[in-house]
C-alpha cells in the first residue's frame, strides 16, 4: 500500500520514500539525511526526527536507545547573513 | 560475514576510495573491499562545497579536473545511476582584485586554452552581467570559465558506490583499518576492529587521515591536515548561477541546483590537526565577507555550519603512486581541498596503476618522490 504522509516537511519527503532509502542501508538519521535531505532543510531536524528515528526502529529492528543522535549543528535557528555579520545573537 | 581475503583493500568510504573501486570493478578486478570506518561520505566528501571547476595553474591539477568533468557530464549513464548527481555548469567566476592576480590568472589562462579548457578574462562589467547581484567595487577583474559548476557529492559518491557493489566489490561500513601487517617488505593483511583480510595490495584514501594509514607502514607522508570550515543558507529561488570565489578574501559562494547558498573560507591562521568543531568567529567573518560581496543576500538565513578536513601536500597537488618501499601500497590523497572534482579521473589512473596496466594519462609527476626530489610545481589558485 502507498503512504503517502509527508514525514518531512522542509524537503517534502513522503514515508514510503524515507523507507526506501533506509532499505537501501542509510541506517542512522545522519546517513538518511546525506542522501534524502531530511534534517536539511529550515527546521534541522525538529519537526521530524522523532518520525524518522520511528521508521528506522521498525525497519531494522532495533531499538530507540541504539540508534545514534543526529549530529545538532549551529546555528540553533536561521540567523540572516547580515546579523551574523554583526555579531548579534539570536535575542536582539 | 566479511570476507577473510582480497586482492585489493582500500582504506576510505569518500568519493576517491569509491571510485577506485569501481574502476578496479570495471577493469577486471572484481575481488576488492572498501572499508569505511562510519558510513560513506562521512569524511570531507560528505563535508565539501561541492564545487567543480577546471581553472587551475599546474598543467595536472588542469588535466585531471578537466578529463574528471568530460566524466561528470556523463556520470549518471556511466554509472547506471538511477537518481541524479545534480551536475550544474553555470560556471565558476573567481574574483580579482589586485594586479597581481591578474597576471597570474593571465598565466592560469594561457595554460588553461592550452589544454582546452575554455576559460576567459573578463572585466567587472561583464562579471555584473553573469552575477548580477555581485558588488563591484574594488574589482579589476575576473577569470571565467562556463563549464565549470557543481555536483552533488552524496549521490556521486553513491553512484560509484552502488555501480561498484553490483559488480562484487564489497563495501563495509563502521569498520575500522587498525593495522597493516607485513613480511619483509610485502603487504600480507589489514587488521580492522572486525577481524582480518589477507591481501597484497592496501590503498590509502583516508582523507584527512591518510598520514595515520601511512605510519601503519612505517612511512611519514610529507601531507598534514587542516580544517576548513563550510555554511549552508535556506533554499531560495535560482538567483546566482557560478560558484563565485576569490583567492584575496580567501572565500566560496554558490547556489546548489537544490537552492541554498554553500559558502566557505579559508583561515591563513588554521592550526594543523584533525579539529572538525566550528566556530562563531568563522560565521560572522564569512557573514561579513558575503553581505559585502552580494548585498543582496542580506536576509538569506544561514541554517547550518560544519567543517571537515583538507588533507595538503607542500605544493597542492595531490600524491597519487605506488610507495617505492612498500610495494603494493598505493595511495591516492593530499587533495589540498579539491579532491571531489578530480576524482573520476583519479579513480581511473589508480586502477591502472594497481594492476599494471598503461595509464590513460601520465600522473608519474604526482609521485611521492618529487618532494624529495624537489621537483615542486605549486599549485597557485587554492581558497
Ligand atoms: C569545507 C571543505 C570544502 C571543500 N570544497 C571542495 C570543493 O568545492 N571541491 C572539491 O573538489 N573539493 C573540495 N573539498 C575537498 C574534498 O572534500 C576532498 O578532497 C575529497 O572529498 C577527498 O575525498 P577522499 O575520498 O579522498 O576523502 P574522504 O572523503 O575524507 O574519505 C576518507 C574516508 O576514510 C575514512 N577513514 C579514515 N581512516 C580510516 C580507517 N582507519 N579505517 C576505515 N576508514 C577510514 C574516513 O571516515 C573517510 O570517510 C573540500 C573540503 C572541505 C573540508
Amino acid at each position: 500500500m502507498k503512504d503517502d504522509v509527508i514525514l518531512c516537511f522542509c524537503e517534502d519527503l513522503t514515508r514510503d520514500e524515507i523507507r526506501e532509502a533506509i532499505k537501501k542501508g542509510a541506517t542512522s538519521f545522519d546517513e538518511l539525511k546525506r542522501l534524502i535531505r531530511c534534517g536539511m532543510g529550515a527546521c534541522q531536524g525538529k519537526t521530524c526526527e522523532e518520525n524518522i528515528q520511528r521508521e528506522i526502529m521498525t525497519i531494522t529492528g532495533r531499538k530507540r536507545e541504539e540508534l545514534p543522535l543526529p549530529r545538532q549543528r549551529p546555528p540553533s535557528v536561521g540567523i540572516y547573513l547580515e546579523d551574523a555579520a554583526r555579531g548579534d545573537d539570536d535575542e536582539k | 560475514m566479511m570476507k577473510n581475503s582480497a586482492e585489493v583493500v582500500i582504506i576510505g568510504g569518500g568519493v576517491v576510495g569509491c571510485a577506485i573501486a569501481y574502476n578496479l570493478a570495471k577493469m577486471g578486478c572484481q575481488d576488492v573491499v572498501v572499508l569505511e570506518k562510519e558510513y560513506l561520505t562521512a569524511g570531507a566528501t560528505g563535508r565539501c562545497g561541492a564545487g567543480i571547476r577546471q581553472q587551475w595553474g599546474t598543467e595536472m591539477n588542469c588535466k585531471l579536473s578537466k578529463a574528471s568533468m568530460d566524466t561528470f557530464e556523463v556520470l549518471n549513464e556511466m554509472l547506471g545511476y538511477p537518481e541524479d548527481i545534480e551536475l550544474k555548469q553555470d560556471g565558476y567566476l573567481i574574483l580579482a582584485y589586485e594586479e597581481k592576480e591578474i597576471e597570474q590568472f593571465k598565466k592560469n589562462i594561457a595554460l588553461q586554452n592550452s589544454l582546452g579548457i575554455e576559460s576567459r578574462l573578463i572585466d567587472p562589467g561583464e562579471a555584473r552581467k553573469i552575477v548580477p547581484h555581485l558588488n563591484t567595487e574594488g574589482l579589476l577583474g575576473a577569470a571565467f570559465c562556463g563549464r565549470d559548476g557543481h555536483a552533488n557529492p552524496f549521490h556521486v559518491t553513491q553512484a560509484y558506490a552502488e555501480a561498484a557493489k553490483r559488480m562484487g566489490v564489497e563495501i563495509y561500513t563502521y569498520t575500522e583499518c587498525r593495522d597493516i601487517e607485513r613480511e619483509g617488505d610485502r603487504i600480507t593483511a589489514v587488521v580492522t576492529d572486525r577481524g582480518k583480510i589477507k591481501t597484497e595490495k592496501v590503498v590509502n584514501a583516508a582523507g584527512g587521515y591518510s598520514d595515520l594509514i601511512g605510519a601503519m607502514v612505517g612511512l611519514d607522508l610529507p601531507v598534514y591536515s587542516e580544517r576548513h570550515q563550510i555554511m549552508v543558507t535556506e533554499p531560495v529561488n535560482p538567483l546566482q548561477g557560478p560558484m563565485v570565489i576569490s583567492f584575496y578574501h580567501h572565500f566560496y559562494c554558490q547556489q546548489v541546483p537544490h537552492g541554498a547558498f554553500i559558502m566557505g573560507q579559508g583561515d591563513p591562521n588554521e592550526p594543523k590537526g584533525h579539529n572538525i568543531g566550528h566556530s562563531w568567529q568563522f560565521l560572522q567573518e564569512l557573514s561579513g565577507k558575503i553581505t559585502g560581496t552580494f548585498p543582496a543576500l542580506k536576509k538569506l538565513r544561514v541554517v547550518r555550519q560544519w567543517s571537515g578536513l583538507y588533507n595538503i601536500t607542500p605544493d597542492s597537488q595531490p600524491i597519487l603512486c605506488e610507495a617505492p618501499e612498500v610495494p603494493g601500497f598505493y595511495m591516492a590523497i593530499g587533495f589540498s581541498g579539491h579532491g571531489f572534482m578530480i576524482a573520476p579521473m583519479t579513480g581511473v589512473v589508480m586502477a591502472e596503476l594497481i594492476l599494471g596496466k598503461d595509464l590513460s594519462m601520465p600522473v608519474h609527476k604526482l609521485d611521492l618522490g618529487r618532494f624529495d626530489r624537489g621537483e615542486l610545481v605549486l599549485e597557485p589558485s587554492v581558497v
